[in-house]
């Protein structure tokens, strides 16, 4: 059981809590996520870590609405409470001075790759941070990442903010104006982590990916996040989620992400046909 | 003693047309006049042979003796002093293999229905509105950790209660039960019954910290600053695949994954709950353990219009328990027997369309005992499918022998145990069940926990350690 403590609107869909979750906060670390489930009825859904303060024992999650579980999760308000709150899950990123380190994130990707990018800074990296969305009404922490980065690229897909364009152009004008990054970060939806391993491919800089395939347990038990990974499967859960970008098949990740498409459908519709009616459940006790 | 019956009282069961199509458990279970009957059956050996064919010892003439006479109290007393989860025993230990396999009886004519009365028993007491609590010996103050609430793990946690030590249990899912919750379907092991006799350890003084996942939220390194002795039952959950080209593509599942979605996620119920799963027409589950069994009987449940089971040896080598292959070959699952997956093939959208597979035949034995099938020349064919579910078996979980430096593990990815006690290398840690013997039985898990739950009673009162495997 998780408290919400605070809840704040990043940008249209895009929502931002701070919970209580003490177990969780002492132990995450950047690139780690969480497992939640909202009520007994809910379904199992991870979700990147986004800031912890261990001394108040609080984590934050930000995530955009899309389907019906994240819809839910925004419409709770600060002091209700979440039912299952696992964590933290998933190998750390791999932080450590690389020299110059690039951060590349997409939409709410930004949020996730922020944690990273704070602790590159910390572990005496030059860091560039390029953060793209489709426009500026969807510009979210702007400020945050310009803290934590000596450079701060801000693309937008219609130009209405920063410069117009994908972060893989920026990342390729990066590129050819001779920075030699010694890791690229990247965090976000899947065909953008495809363009950037592509990006990177050709100068040789060493990449990875933050991977965000289907999970159920998360603890290395269902086999339903496996990924192709240098022609070998891998657990996204428990090996990952961060992999050689290089090496990652993306296709098939964007294939498998489609699972369940109709199911997510029909589920958006049959909750908001009986809206309204509460169904808050809570009766096994748990732990966070 | 009269004479016995020489088959068995028959268990009132759903017809397997109305069963095959809803989660309702098969078997309705004996009536207090069908138990007596057949606990009349039992001879009341003086050396009674089956006991010695419990993984944890069951008194099987003295709660069976208890019944015929009409004495249930006392009958689930006895049972309680072995066996903390008779109902759940009751229903999926392969008897046939085990207390019914040795039972004298099994010579000439049935054995008498050990499992059913055990069932019975548990079934009965539940319906009343007390029940037999353990005794508990005074507190000693010393407290145990417990990881994995699944059989092991539970079993660990009920001994320890009663040798008066303070138990927590921490479990990485959001229910505790192990398999038993996750894995075993509804309509094989209804999840109140897990519930219940959880709740039962729970009362007798047992904390249940639910998603809590050790390795991760906590290391067993930690919790040795906390207490005195950690006991490590967490399964053999990580599932093996083919291995096969096509392999993912959509529709494929591992049954941990089919199974969990269903039973522990409630998929059937969906939308009403919100876990989805594939409704396949024409389902195909590679394997011929119980948990090929449950994945296909929950696959007709869940709307095929066939499930069938591709298994790459015969029926007798099968190692399913004979009342699970009896009841999926009534509810009308197809047999592909002697064959042997070779690749899937998927259409242009990523989804499984079909699965190529090759003729076996029986060669000679291999180091089981069981002869090896070899593939037989040219004999490929193609099983048209949108749903595949790979049920070949699960490794133990690597999470917390990553996170545990001085724990040691075999090869095969076990812990590495003492089998007489428990202990692992790790001082103060003892481990047992799935995790050390990989994927095995509820029953043998649940006699590990109790040698180890013994020895941890022994080693917090002595303080004594000696590593079993001679490394530190
Ligand atoms: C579908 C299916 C059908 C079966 N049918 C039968 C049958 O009919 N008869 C029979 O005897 N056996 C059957 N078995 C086998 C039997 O269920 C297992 O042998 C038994 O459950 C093993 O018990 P266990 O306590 O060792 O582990 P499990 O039951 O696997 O429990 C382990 C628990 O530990 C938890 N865990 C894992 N890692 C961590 C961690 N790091 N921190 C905290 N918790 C953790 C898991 O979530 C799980 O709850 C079946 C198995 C399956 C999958
Ligand atoms: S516990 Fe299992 S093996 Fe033992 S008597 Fe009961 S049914 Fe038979
Ligand atoms: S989510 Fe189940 S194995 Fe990774």
């Amino acid at each position: 059981m998780s408290r919400i403590l605070k809840k704040e609107l990043l940008a249209p869909g895009i929502k931002r809590f701070e919970l209580d979750a003490p177990d969780v906060a002492r132990k995450a670390r950047p690139g780690q996520f969480v497992v939640l489930r909202i009520h007994e009825r809910g379904e199992r859904i991870p979700l990147t870590i986004a800031d912890t303060r261990p001394e108040d024992g609080v984590v934050v999650i930000v995530f955009l609405e899309v389907g019906k579980t994240t819809r839910e999760l925004g419409e709770l308000e600060a002091g209700q409470e979440i039912m299952d709150f696992i964590g933290p899950l998933g190998r750390p990123s791999e932080i450590e001075n690389f020299g110059t380190a690039v951060c590349v994130a997409g939409g709410v990707g930004t949020p996730e790759i922020y944690p990273v990018a704070r602790a590159l800074k910390q572990a005496g990296n030059r860091v560039i941070a390029i953060i793209g969305f489709r426009s500026q009404a969807l510009v979210t922490m702007e400020t945050e990442m310009r803290s934590v980065s000596d450079e701060l690229i801000v693309t937008t897909d219609d130009g209405s903010y920063g410069r117009k364009g994908f972060v893989t152009d920026a990342l390729n004008e990066l590129l050819a104006r001779g920075e030699k990054p010694g890791r690229v970060f990247a965090v976000g939806p899947v065909i953008m982590m495809k363009m950037v391993a592509e990006c990177t491919r050709a100068a040789g800089v060493p990449t990875v990916a933050s991977l965000n395939p289907i999970m159920v347990d998360a603890t290395g038990m269902c086999g339903v996040c496996r990924c192709t990974v240098g022609g070998e499967m891998k657990l996204a859960c428990v090996d990952g989620p961060e992999f050689d970008a290089h090496q990652v098949d993306f296709d098939e990740l964007l294939t498998r992400l489609k699972v369940y498409l109709p199911e997510e459908k029909r589920a958006l519709e049959h909750w908001q046909e009986g809206h309204g009616t509460c169904r808050c459940a809570g009766k096994e006790a748990g732990n966070g | 003693m009269a004479k016995p019956a020489p088959t068995r009282t028959p268990m009132r069961e759903q017809d397997p047309g109305v069963r095959a199509r809803n989660f309702d458990e098969v078997p309705h279970g004996y009536s207090p006049e069908e138990a007596a009957a057949e606990a009349q059956r039992c001879l009341r050996c003086k050396k009674p042979t089956c006991v010695n064919g419990c993984p944890v010892e069951v008194d099987i003439p003295g709660f069976i003796g208890a019944i015929a006479e009409g004495r249930l109290w006392d009958a689930m007393t006895v049972m309680k002093r072995t066996n903390v989860l008779p109902a759940i025993c009751g229903r999926v230990c392969p008897q046939e293999t085990q207390c019914e396999g040795e039972c004298v009886l099994a010579k000439k004519m049935e054995p008498v229905a050990i499992g059913n009365l055990e069932r019975f028993i548990a079934d009965w007491e539940a319906e009343q509105n007390e029940c037999v609590m353990c005794e508990k010996l005074p507190p000693t103050g010393r407290k145990v950790a417990v990881i994995g609430a699944g059989p092991a793990g539970l079993t660990v946690a009920g001994d320890c209660l009663k040798f008066g030590h303070e138990v927590t249990v921490f479990e990485a899912l959001h229910a505790p039960g192990g398999v038993l919750v996750y894995g075993i379907p509804e309509f094989r092991l209804p999840k109140s019954i897990v519930e219940r006799e959880v709740n039962f350890i729970r009362d007798t003084g047992a904390k249940l910290v639910t998603n809590f996942v050790v390795g991760m939220t906590r290391t067993i390194a930690e919790l040795l600053e906390d207490f005195d002795a950690v006991f490590v039952g967490t399964g053999a959950g990580r599932p093996w695949f083919m291995e096969l080209p096509g392999e993912n593509a959509l529709g494929i599942y591992s049954a941990n994954e089919y199974l969990t979605r269903s039973n522990l996620m409630k998929a059937y119920l969906f939308p009403e709950y919100d876990t989805p799963i594939v409704r396949g027409k024409r389902v195909a589950t590679i394997g011929g353990g119980n948990v090929a069994m449950d994945s296909a009987r929950t696959a007709l449940r869940l709307g095929a219009e066939e499930s069938i089971i591709v298994y790459r040896r015969s029926r007798q080598e099968m190692p399913a328990r004979e009342a699970e292959i009896h009841h999926a070959e009534q509810e009308g699952i197809r047999f592909e027997f002697l064959t042997n997956p070779v690749r899937y093939v998927a259409n242009k959208q990523g989804w499984v369309e079909a699965l190529e597979c090759l003729r076996m035949e029986l060669g000679e034995p291999d180091a089981s005992g069981r002869r090896r099938p070899v593939p037989v020349k040219g004999s490929e064919f193609r099983i048209p499918v949108d749903t595949v579910v790979v049920a070949i078996g699960n490794s133990p979980n690597p999470l917390i022998p990553q996170t545990t430096p001085g724990l040691e593990v075999s090869k095969r990815g076990t812990i590495v145990v003492d089998p007489a006690t428990g202990r692992t290398s790790k001082k103060g840690v003892f481990a047992g069940g799935d995790i050390v013997t990989g994927a095995a039985t509820v029953i043998l898990a649940m006699g590990a926990g109790r040698i180890a739950a013994n020895s941890i009673d022994e080693y917090l009162k002595t303080g004594n350690w000696q590593d079993p495997t001679g490394s530190q």
